[in-house]
């Protein structure tokens, strides 16, 4: 479901712009009565499909006896670890590769304006068949992956969703692979509205190469690298697709995440409660995150 | 004399030498970027290669372990449009219904957001709440529900949730699109008589054209995308959509995997075909908030 929701980071800045008051000012009588009729529909589907979801999950996981459980469970345990693995390693290396990344294609080169496109289809592909994908490369002997180890160096490449840690590791570079693109695009963009001044001062005072780089690009992109960050991070935690098709959770569900689990609970195990539950249990890092992010997005000490 | 001309020759040639190494830097520099396209091209292509080639394998050759296709053949495209196995018995009413939809989540997605221009601050920061609660984590409930709402298996169900979680995003662009309209514009209908609802179908939708068509675009291809709320709420072979299809050959070991593979081809081709289409515009959506660090 995060899928293209990714797009959605570009909006999110409109929160904490100055709100125009000229709106406000005059509205009474027929005016008050048009701004309900425009609010109504989408507070219907609001109250609906997000509020009473919420109010009905909160409600579902009430009974502290269900965390006990969770805690009794080594697979919950594990879970939690793999899920810290998968959004920890998935997330940071995705961002920091991408911000390398959208430097480089600040080149001009030919070769260079023309990967961009390429580079892009990841993000155009649809998860599912990108990660069916996956799957098959990985699948073992007959995958494409151990084809090519074989028919290159002549060696037998690995069983690669029969080792947890090799597992793990599939789904991280898959999931890498499908997003790295977006969060390039986004930085590119940024790294393109920096005036073209700025470089030339600072080339001026001496600030050329990597301390261009640290000196001028880092100041001017910390804020929106770490907004993006906080954004992705609080998408990774919900991540269904890409366990679930990778890897499968295999090698016996000592790879599932989070989202995973909870859907084995609710669906394999019969245990609706206990699988929202599960997935409850990360309320105590979501919430800090996004009260991190509303801080991240309120101050804007570097303005362009 | 001499050593004024022994100190420009020397001078000469240092700067000849710098000259040769600020060319030989520049020369690795081509070549280092040229060598990190070439990876970056091959790391983007391998998953896609790995596609066609398996979507090339003629049936029951699928499992060896070469690189190339040996014998090409497109027999399993064939077979997907013409429904010729039984796994894809309903494959062009899964795709109608993928495409239904999207469509239906487009259509209420600008209507809901279109209709939050005015007075969007009223409710973005409760639509903000959908943004950051990992939609994942509501399939269990909402499951729940919509059995008890009598919608299971029907395409409704998937069409409320996406445009539950659509709108958001919707809401912001036209939010920051509307903001460019300026206000005097407004001022200057109202005096000639307008009401609200004529301001916003005849001077609000013209001037917002290029937000509905990012926005459209976005919610199609949220829609057509998305995978966990269609595999959970649509079960049934006649309800369920493309995607659905596709990961339950994943849970059987016998399934054909060359159809499989040129089921995801297909799928995949109209989101690509339109984010190349409207890529320009999408990217100018995202340079819109996006750079406001």
């Amino acid at each position: 479901m995060s899928s293209v929701r990714q797009v959605l980071a570009a909006g999110l800045d409109a929160l904490n712009r100055p709100r125009r008051s000229a709106w406000r000012r005059n509205r009474h009588g027929s005016e008050l009565a048009w701004a309900i009729a425009f609010v109504v529909p989408y507070a219907a589907v609001f109250f609906a499909f997000v509020v009473y979801p919420v109010a009905y999950a909160l409600w579902m996981a009430r009974d502290p006896a269900l965390y006990r459980d969770l805690i009794a469970s080594p697979l919950y345990a594990q879970t939690v670890i793999n899920t810290a693995l998968f959004v920890g390693l998935g997330v940071n290396v995705k961002m920091f590769l991408a911000l390398m990344l959208s430097g480089f294609f600040m080149r001009r080169r030919w070769w260079v304006k023309a990967t961009l496109p390429v580079f892009m289809l990841p993000w155009a592909l649809p998860a599912i068949p990108a990660f069916v994908s996956f799957h098959w490369m990985l699948i073992g002997e007959e995958g494409l992956v151990d084809g090519l180890l074989s028919a290159l160096f002549g060696i037998q490449g690995p069983l690669w969703f029969n080792d947890r840690g090799l597992a793990l590791g599939s789904n991280i570079v898959a999931y890498i692979w499908k997003w790295m693109p977006f969060w390039t695009l986004t930085f590119y963009a940024a790294r393109t509205a920096i005036p073209h001044e700025i470089y030339e001062a600072a080339a001026v005072d001496g600030a050329t190469g990597s301390r261009r780089f640290t000196h001028v690009v880092l100041p001017l992109l910390g804020n929106l690298y770490l907004v993006c960050t906080l954004l992705s991070t609080l998408w990774t935690i919900g991540d269904f697709t890409t366990v679930s098709l990778v890897s499968e959770g295999a090698p016996a569900y000592s790879t599932d995440v989070l989202a995973t689990l909870g859907f084995h609970y609710a669906f394999d195990a019969a245990q609706p409660s206990l699988g929202v539950a599960a997935v409850m249990s990360a309320l105590p890092v979501l919430i800090p995150i996004v009260i991190i992010l509303m801080c991240a997005l309120q101050t804007r000490e570097v303005q362009l | 004399m001499s050593t004024i001309a022994a100190d420009a020759r020397l001078a000469t040639r240092a700067s000849s030498r710098a000259h040769s190494s600020e060319r030989l830097r520049r020369y690795l520099r081509n070549l280092g970027t040229l060598v990190l396209s070439t990876v970056i091209v091959v790391w983007t292509l391998a998953p896609l290669y790995n596609m066609v080639l398996i979507s090339l394998e003629p049936e029951g050759d699928v499992f060896t372990d070469h690189i190339w296709p040996r014998v090409p053949s497109v027999e399993s495209f064939w077979g997907v449009l013409t429904q010729g196995h039984w796994y894809l018995e309903h494959f062009w009413r899964q795709f109608a219904n993928s495409l239904y939809i999207g469509l239906m989540v487009t259509f209420f997605a600008l209507l809901f957001g279109r209709l939050r221009i005015r007075h969007g601050w009223l409710v973005s920061n409760a639509a903000l709440l959908t943004y950051v609660i990992p939609a994942s984590f509501l399939a269990i409930p909402f499951y729940r529900i919509m059995q008890n709402y009598g919608l299971a298996n029907n395409p409704w169900s998937v069409i409320a949730a996406l445009v539950a979680f659509a709108t958001p995003y919707a809401i912001f662009v036209f939010q920051e699109y509307g903001r460019s309209i300026p206000i005097e514009v407004d001022e200057s209908a109202r005096i000639d008589g307008a009401s609200p609802p004529q301001i916003y179908l005849r001077i609000y939708l013209p001037l917002m054209a290029p937000a509905l068509v990012a926005v459209g675009t976005y919610a199609l291809l949220l829609a057509w995308n998305e995978y966990l709320y269609q595999f959970l709420l649509l079960s049934s072979k006649s309800s369920m959509t493309v995607p659905v299809a596709l990961a339950q050959f994943l849970s059987s070991d016998q399934s054909p995997w060359n159809y499989m593979m040129a089921t995801a081809i297909i799928y995949a081709a109209p989101p690509v075909a339109i984010y190349y289409a409207f890529r320009r515009r999408m990217t100018a959506g995202l340079t819109m908030g996006g750079v406001k660090g």
